[in-house]
């Protein structure tokens, strides 16, 4: 049987094994970290292209950090093959879920309009809340081609313009939150490229906190 | 004798439904039958190679100090096979998510480790973890297989009948309730084979 137990023995034996842990581990992360790297990036390219329409550069080499509501999030920028700006995706999150946060990543062409809504994680309720996935219920469909400068983001129950998914209110509500937010993050980043966006900030930023005061 | 070993992991000493070892992976990621395959398959990798380590070096490692070396071992072949799956399988990895770092925490594996590899030879202890390892597969993939065609009517992601399923077994609730049904059902079958 093993060994008898003293001061010595467990010392080196403890030692050794986290050292060749920690060797082995190290080893692993050296091999892995490429690739690993390579599949973070993939992962945001491929949800870029299913937000915005056709671009030419690489909107991964092309980030902008944000902090939001307690938060940074990211905003990736895509331009056409002579860097003529196309649009943004705009990442963004609310943590009113039913089942607490859900993080999307929105498209916006470069007038502002919606043109695409990606869900990239969510813990609502699954055969409820969790329709608000285009790949489940066509909820965020609704929201491709809208300015929300004329589209209310707010359930209808709410007095906004979005048709809510039945029985799931909650969850609607705070995909309509999570999508008022982006388009304040994407107002204020847009800014930068165009000036008239400047007159929308007041707006865009009372659309997040209408969206917050219910509730 | 080898077979033996395998079949009693399967069977005999079945971790879900003999044993009820490792409950909480065995709930959380059964919701389709790919995940549960999944979960299990790694769950398998890390009990092959904590096993094959432990019935290595059991007899070098003091009695006092034997619990925190095998966690230090297993921890690490978790995280091997959570960076190996992180980079070479991401849609896998995305979908077990926090589960691959909980295998560290799966009795099963320090159950093994303690009760069979401190005890026996490096070749039984691989056996023995590969036994174990497929009983804990075959049974989370039958969990998740009934799970996901009463919940979602579907087989292996197909939808069988175009409408809502029966969302209750998706939910943690479901879990429970299809694992006390199976394990009525595995454990009459096994009292069957014996006789």
């Amino acid at each position: 049987m093993a060994k008898v137990s003293s001061f010595k023995n467990m010392l080196l034996t403890l030692l050794a094994t986290t050292f060749i842990s920690s060797a082995l581990l190290a080893g692993v992360h050296q091999l892995t970290k490429k690739a690993i790297e390579k599949v973070e990036v993939e992962k945001i390219n491929a949800g870029i292209k299913k937000v915005l329409p056709e671009f030419a550069n690489n909107p991964s080499d092309n980030i902008s950090k944000k902090f939001v509501d307690g938060d940074t999030v990211a905003i990736y920028k895509a331009t056409d093959s002579e860097g003529k700006l196309i649009g943004l995706a705009v990442q963004t999150f609310t943590n009113k879920g039913y089942g607490g946060r859900i993080s999307l990543l929105v498209g916006f062409l470069a007038d502002g309009t919606i043109n695409n809504i990606d869900v990239i994680a969510h813990s609502e309720t699954p055969g409820l809340g969790d329709k608000i996935d285009p790949r489940k219920h066509p909820f965020s469909i609704q929201f491709q081609g809208k300015n929300p400068d004329t589209f209310k983001l707010q359930v209808r129950k709410d007095g906004g313009d979005v048709d809510a998914i039945s029985a799931t209110t909650v969850s609607s509500r705070a995909f309509c939150d999570a999508v008022a937010r982006a388009y304040k993050i994407f107002v204020e980043e847009m800014v930068k490229y165009n000036p008239n966006f400047a007159s929308k900030i007041q707006a865009a930023n009372d659309a997040v906190s209408g969206a917050t005061k219910i509730n | 004798m080898k077979i033996q070993i395998i079949l009693k992991g399967i069977f005999k000493e079945n971790p879900i439904f003999v044993l009820m070892l490792g409950m909480c992976p065995t709930l959380a990621t059964t919701s389709s039958a790919i995940n549960g395959f999944s979960m299990g398959l790694a769950t398998t990798f890390v009990l092959v190679l904590s096993n094959l380590t432990v019935s290595l070096i059991a007899k070098q490692i003091p009695d006092k100090v034997r619990i925190p070396s095998y966690v230090v071992i297993i921890a690490t072949f978790v995280t091997v096979i959570d960076l190996l799956m992180a980079g070479y399988l991401p849609d896998i990895h995305a979908t077990l998510g926090i589960f691959i770092p909980l295998i560290v925490v799966n009795c099963i594996v320090l159950a093994r480790a303690e009760s069979f590899a401190a005890k026996n030879g490096a070749s039984n202890s691989i056996v023995d973890g590969l036994g174990s390892g497929l009983g804990f597969t075959l049974a989370l993939s039958l969990l998740g297989f009934a799970r996901e065609l009463l919940g979602e009517y579907a087989i292996f992601g197909t939808k069988l009948i175009e409408t809502d399923g029966m969302v209750l077994f998706i939910l943690a609730p479901g879990a429970f309730i299809a694992l006390a049904y199976l394990t009525v059902l595995f454990n009459m079958i096994k009292k069957r084979l014996i006789k």
